[in-house]
């Protein structure tokens, strides 16, 4: 079977963020860069299910050129092909990005590369806009089933269950599908040294997408307000402790 | 009108609706327009009541017999076929799992935008929002376009509040109309899992572990702390991304949100990842070697030293004083 993962790649941010001038960006010069962690999921399952049942793991993203480390990364995972919708950098809304993904879908139909699943992280760690895979099925007429954290597939059906409250709710869609999952779905491998280096001979392909008119317009960016002050500090070492357990009382975890 | 989308599960609401309806309800009043509530599904009928206290004036009841049980891309078309019918200004929802993916699936039917995990609305001439991005960590003002504006609102901004005058809400019934394949996604089965222990979401203490506990048999003496304080144990992203605790263990943008009365972070810098999932925490503590480790900078308490040091002493001084107090009674 043939499993498209559509990724972002995103910054690896620390303890704050910093906004950069013009309000439409935060700052990355210092930070490395990632691939979402839900979608690092995704790619595992990929490979994983590819694995089991033959056939082949496409990774797309749509992002700037440099997201073709993300790309790299993946394949060096194990997915066998990329695909690289190359944008000015500037971050596209949903919609703009559900229907450059759509184009490109359709186009790879048209040279006779059909997807039997396409995965999707449920949201990305940095936009969080909840909707882009969804976007993608419903123009290609397809079943999507989100929020999934276990995926099985039999008899040209995916098995998919969600995590609730309680336990878990199990869905049955036939393939074709799109999933869109969440973390702890896996446990994601590193990328093996053989991996890394058989990753750069992989094949890549670039395209340079049209962008749609905006249907939510970002009109800037800011931190929310700082909340909270320095800690106080209850001394060092085992010396604390005494001072732990009675701010334990005080909060009433502990009986006094 | 503002519709708002009412998330349950086979007739039980999700609480953070009422959060919902109480911003439906202000926003509803700033556009001089009703507040208006929907109902996916006959077990949801006993609703009615609590939509009526938080001020819905129309409840559109959505029934058919497929509808019964969650199947998304059917209730999306149902409110998309009511929105057809009832023309909202706005539709709201809670921007929950579910609320998420409703709304999501009605702009993807209608061609709209959908602004998730909003803050504020600003229903101007441009109709304005901002919303979360990065768990909470960064907010985005957007500008929505196309009508009606789906928006769903961040949970826990607001306590619920009911209205303050009270009105029968009246019951209008819907029936959509539905294909076979508006079912092909829906909940063919569930599996409860027996809950065990302590629940580290509604967990009154919790104790978590980062990278500075290094291992998985590193986390045995945060599991003595938390059993000693009748807590539940939880771990950074890099602790769950190295095995060494599942990942329903993780505390973070990717994992859970925990409000407990108290959060002791032992080894844990203080990520963006992790400072999301533990906002929540009506108190926090930080025990790290790093003075300089910036969650001290987001902490109430802090102990500078070495966990390995610290959670020991600290197990010992708490057993002694339940002997203590066990022996005098």
């Amino acid at each position: 079977m043939n499993i498209l993962v559509c990724i972002k790649r995103v910054p690896d941010v620390g303890a704050r963020l910093e906004v950069m001038s013009g309000e439409r960006a935060i700052e990355t010069r210092n930070l490395g860069f990632t691939i979402s962690p839900h979608e690092e999921c995704a790619v595992e399952e990929a490979v994983l299910l590819v694995e089991k049942h033959g056939g082949s793991g496409t990774v797309l993203t749509l992002g700037p050129g440099d997201a073709e480390e993300q790309l790299r990364d993946s394949m060096a995972r194990g997915m066998d092909r990329a695909i690289l919708l190359e944008t000015d950098g500037e971050d596209w809304d949903p919609v703009q990005t559900a229907s450059a993904i759509v184009e490109v879908i359709r186009m790879q139909e048209i040279q006779g590369f059909r997807f039997d699943l396409i995965l999707f992280g449920n949201e990305s760690a940095d936009a969080g806009n909840y909707q882009v895979g969804i976007r993608v099925a419903h123009t290609l007429d397809l079943p999507c089933v989100a929020g999934i954290k276990r995926i099985e597939i039999r008899e040209g059906k995916v098995i998919a269950r969600r995590e609730n409250a309680t336990g878990w709710e199990v869905y049955q869609v036939e393939l074709p599908a799109v999933v869109t999952v969440k973390e702890g779905l896996n446990l994601p491998r590193h990328p093996s040294l053989r991996g890394t280096m058989t990753a750069r001979k992989k094949p890549l392909e670039r395209f340079r997408p049209n962008r749609g008119q905006a249907a939510l317009e970002m009109v800037r960016l800011r931190l929310p307000a700082e909340q909270g002050s320095a800690a106080e500090m209850l001394g060092e070492g085992k010396q604390a402790v005494s001072r732990i357990i009675e701010v334990m009382e005080e909060l009433e975890v502990l009986e006094k | 009108m503002i519709l708002t989308f009412i998330e349950h599960d086979r007739g039980a609401m999700n609480p953070v609706c009422l959060e919902t309806l109480t911003s439906g309800r202000k926003l509803s009043a700033s556009l001089g327009v009703s507040l208006q509530a929907v109902l996916i599904g006959s077990k949801s009928l006993g609703l009615r009541d609590a939509l009526q206290r938080y001020g819905v004036s129309q409840i559109h009841m959505v029934e058919h017999p497929a509808l019964e049980e969650y199947a998304p891309e059917a209730w999306a078309k149902s409110i998309a076929q009511l929105m057809g019918s009832v023309r909202p200004h706005v539709v709201l929802a809670a921007a929950t799992e579910k609320g998420n993916e409703i709304l999501a699936r009605v702009g993807a039917l209608a061609s709209l935008p959908l602004a998730a995990n909003c803050v504020e609305v600003n229903a101007g001439s441009a109709f304005q929002v901002q919303r979360y991005r990065w768990g909470s960590s960064l907010l985005e003002e957007a500008q929505v376009h196309g009508d009606p504006k789906l928006v769903t609102i961040a949970p826990h901004l607001i306590d619920p509040q009911e209205a303050e005058t009270r009105a029968e809400a009246s019951l209008a019934s819907f029936s959509p109309t539905l294909e076979r394949k508006d079912l092909r996604v829906c909940v063919s089965a569930r599996e409860e899992t027996a809950s065990e222990g302590v629940n580290l979401k509604t967990a009154s203490v919790v104790v978590g572990g980062g990278r500075g506990v290094g291992s998985a048999e590193g986390f045995q003496l945060l599991e003595e702390l938390a059993s000693l304080l009748g807590g539940a144990v939880g771990g950074s992203r890099v602790v769950t991304n190295n095995g060494w605790r599942p990942h329903s263990d993780q505390i973070g943008l990717t994992g859970n949100r925990i409000a407990p009365q108290l959060y002791i972070a032992c080894g844990i810098s203080g990520a963006i990842q992790h400072l999301v999932g533990c906002k929540g925490a009506k108190h926090v503590m930080v025990i790290n070697k790093d003075r300089e480790a910036p969650f001290f900078r987001r902490a109430d308490y802090g102990v500078v030293g070495d966990l390995h040091e610290i959670l020991p002493a600290l197990i010992e001084a708490i057993r002694k004083r339940k002997t203590q107090a066990g022996a005098s009674a």
